[in-house]
């Protein structure tokens, strides 16, 4: 029963800024730089890398995220693993120059259970699972 | 609340409890028999099953004879959908911070 086209939850922000790639790139990718803007870290731009974020708990959020470096091309393409909670999903950055500076934008895709990946014939993907559950929410009155 | 939320992740995430919690929010109120039939595997393995979605009240049970009916809950998926929605605020939130930082960094 599994469905690998089951469409895939992706969050997208996107954003033009008045700066060239690589000045991004250098926050995207430099620790120090990278707790100014999103959250304490131990990132290192090494395929492979473990890495963990964190930030102040919240309600419903332990506030602690692991994170695996996927792909790293330089002033164009970063993308890392993001689990929190159980749940898995995939961040990228894109980044790609205009004439005034840089599209930056940042997808997270993906979001499924720790189980799921490991989880081989499982009957429902949590991806499904997701997609349908804002239509059973909005169903509430 | 935080324990709430962890029971519920928990509860969702078993591939065959988010079967079962689908089969009740889709199709009513159902007895473990019948569940049992649908799942392919044990009775008991079925009812701990339904246990662990009872402790995150996602769904209510009924005793009604010798039988028991489980019905699903599904106001309480809300602090799950609240956790999605969560990740649309942040990324906004920390675009702005990141431009706030390109704007005091070096060239």
């Amino acid at each position: 029963m599994t469905n690998p086209t089951a469409p895939t939850r992706t969050l997208v922000v996107e954003k033009e800024m008045p700066y060239p790639p690589e000045k991004i790139w250098r926050a995207l990718t430099q620790a120090p730089l990278i707790e100014a803007w999103l959250m304490s870290n131990d990132f290192q731009p090494v395929i492979g890398h473990k890495f963990t974020l964190r930030t102040k708990p919240m309600p419903n959020w332990s506030g602690i995220i692991d994170c695996e470096v996927l792909v790293v091309e330089p002033n164009s393409r970063l993308s890392y693993g993001w689990e929190s909670m159980g749940l898995k999903s995939v961040v990228a950055w894109i980044l790609t120059p205009t004439k005034s500076g840089t599209h930056v934008r940042m997808e997270q895709s993906g979001f499924r259970s720790e189980e799921d990946a490991s989880y081989k014939g499982a009957s429902y993907g949590w991806q499904k699972f997701i997609g349908g559950l804002e239509r059973v929410v909005e169903g509430l009155d | 609340m935080q324990a709430i939320a962890a029971d519920l992740f928990k509860a969702l995430s078993d591939p065959t409890r988010r079967t079962i919690f689908e089969w009740l929010a889709r199709d009513g109120e159902q007895t473990v028999h019948g569940l049992t039939a649908r799942a392919g595997v044990t009775q008991p393995a079925v009812s701990k099953h339904l246990a662990v979605l009872k402790l995150a009240r996602l769904v209510r049970d009924r005793r009604e004879g010798r039988e028991t009916h489980y019905s699903a809950q599904p106001r309480a998926l809300v602090p799950l959908i609240d956790w999605m929605s969560h990740y649309g605020v942040f990324w906004r939130d920390r675009f702005d911070r990141l431009e706030t930082l390109l704007n005091k960094m070096d060239k």
